[in-house]
């Protein structure tokens, strides 16, 4: 792999790092089923992760809701159906702006604190000192933040997804003036359960390729203060992509897999 | 006792262990010199599992512990303390927190049984009233000392120190040394002290082993290796530059033999 080879270095690099997350995530569902982490450690990273996001959250979900209902009304008013709109934003928010940005949101903000943490205890040699003590770092580190991610992600998009939805209708009836009747019917109207949940299940692969991603970035920190800063920008733009291109995949599965009641 | 067979570890493409051959006998202190970066640390990091190696044996009372799956490493592991470099203290934690780790991971201790415990552990580093400061406001000898408590804090057989004394003052280096003569003398542990400090080597070994280009190149009394005709060994207990060095230094100003130029 010469300098002249650029390319390859990368693949063979990306294909590592596929593997060793895979690994990672192997080895985080063993130690599922091992002794649990102390419940504080769970309490802290439930709190960092869920709480914590929630400002991010919840801003990047209202403006979104109201620029897109703003923009989508611009369109529809040419055609004369700006009693769609809300249904639009509501649709949108609900199947993928709400989970996809919400996790990108979250690998910015989680999956960087989490690999400059684990990071910083690689080079200092804790990772080490736990094993010396007998302590497994994937079940001490990795678990309760694999598990704070997966399980609050979910709500976390539910929450984008209301704010989202409240900031379109409020754009649309009171600054745009559509009509409350039309916009709240045609709302209901097509948000389905289905597509909720499925915005959700996706959210929870999202928060479980962040929190795996950064807590492998972590452990594979080089040496030094550089090396901690580089390794949470590759788990950054790394959880960004394969957010992004997991979810094309994703969303052809449950459109694949959508059940007839759900039509 | 413990015995290393014919050790070897390549890291990045470096062979840094070849062939390291070693005996450690019960209750001894044996000391590690040799050149920064020649491997000492690493030849520690196998001892305790947590590198393993390309090749060779790792005995402990006869058993190979050189390819023992890590869980069942983790049972070897509690008969081990180890004391890292810069103490790798859970900076998350508080000291007690960080002493009674262990007891809290693998045992079930009672509250009030458990803080006797630690100000008992703490009291034998010479420490009291730290238990519930966190590690950033700690000085260096003091993170050493705590790092010791944590290490002793399982009863361990054998201790392994990782250049205890480096990074602190001459005053606090001769505490860490009388604290690693004290473990031996009053709790019979087996220590393995890796060191460049040969000071803290005079102090604390009854045996000197040095690594020189991945191999021991001497093992002994310290009499033993100060009498050594070795002409590498003489130069690092004497701390002297060999003629290449110097000749890296001051160039063709220097002289074939030892020393700086004259005038």
């Amino acid at each position: 792999m010469g300098p002249h080879l650029p390319f390859v270095g990368t693949m063979v690099e990306n294909l590592r790092t596929a593997g060793g997350v895979f690994l990672l995530l192997l080895e985080t569902i063993r130690s599922l089923f091992g002794r649990w982490p102390r419940r504080r450690v769970l309490v802290d990273q439930f709190f960092l992760i869920g709480v914590r996001s929630m400002p991010v959250i919840l801003t990047t979900g209202l403006f979104t809701g109201m620029v897109l209902a703003v923009q989508s009304f611009n369109q529809f008013r040419r055609v004369n159906i700006t009693s769609m709109v809300g249904a639009v934003v509501g649709v949108s928010m609900v199947k993928e702006l709400g989970p996809v940005l919400t996790g990108l949101m979250l690998a910015g903000r989680v999956g960087a604190a989490i690999t400059a943490e684990v990071g910083t205890m690689t080079v200092t040699e804790q990772v080490d000192a736990l094993r010396s003590l007998a302590t497994n770092p994937v079940r001490w580190l990795v678990l309760p933040r694999v598990l704070a991610c997966v399980l609050l992600t979910p709500f976390l998009t539910l929450m984008a997804d209301l704010i989202g939805i409240a900031g379109g209708t409020f754009i649309c009836v009171n600054v745009l003036n559509v009509e409350w009747a039309f916009h709240y019917a045609n709302l209901l109207d097509w948000l389905t359960v289905w597509d909720i949940s499925v915005g959700c299940a996706k959210s929870s692969c999202f928060g479980l390729l962040i929190a795996l991603v950064a807590s492998y970035k972590g452990f594979n920190t080089e040496p030094g203060a550089a090396g901690v800063g580089k390794a949470a920008t590759e788990a950054v733009v790394t959880s960004c992509i394969l957010i992004l291109v997991s979810d094309f995949f994703l969303s052809v599965l449950f459109a694949a897999i959508r059940p007839e009641w759900a039509e | 006792m413990l015995e290393i067979r014919n050790l070897h570890k390549r890291l990045g493409g470096k062979h840094v262990l070849r062939g390291v051959n070693l005996v450690v006998n019960k209750g001894e202190a044996l000391v590690v010199i040799g050149g920064s970066g020649c491997g000492k640390s690493v030849l520690l990091k196998h001892i305790l599992g947590l590198m393993r190696p390309d090749e060779g044996q790792i005995l402990i009372d006869g058993q190979d512990i050189a390819h023992v799956p890590e869980r069942q490493m983790n049972t070897i592991r509690r008969r081990f303390g180890m004391l890292f470099q810069g103490g790798a203290l859970f900076d998350s934690m508080t000291v007690a927190e960080n002493v009674s780790f262990s007891m809290d991971e693998h045992e079930r201790v009672p509250a009030t049984a458990r803080a006797a415990l630690v100000s008992k552990t703490l009291a034998t580093v010479g420490l009291k009233g730290v238990e519930n400061v966190f590690p950033a406001d700690l000085s260096g000898g003091m993170k050493k000392r705590v790092a010791l408590a944590r290490a002793l804090a399982t009863d361990p057989e054998f201790l392994l120190y990782d250049e205890p004394t480096t990074g602190l003052d001459p005053i606090m280096s001769d505490v860490i040394n009388e604290l690693i003569v004290k473990m031996k003398q009053s709790l019979g542990v087996t220590s393995i002290i890796v060191t460049h400090d040969m000071t803290s080597a005079r102090k604390i070994g009854d045996h000197w082993a040095m690594i020189h280009e991945g191999a021991i190149r001497i093992h002994g009394t310290p009499d033993e290796v100060f009498a050594s005709e070795d002409e590498v060994v003489r130069r690092f207990i004497r701390g002297q530059a060999s003629p290449e060095q110097l000749h890296e230094v001051w160039g063709d100003a220097a002289r074939a033999a030892d020393g700086p130029p004259a005038g």
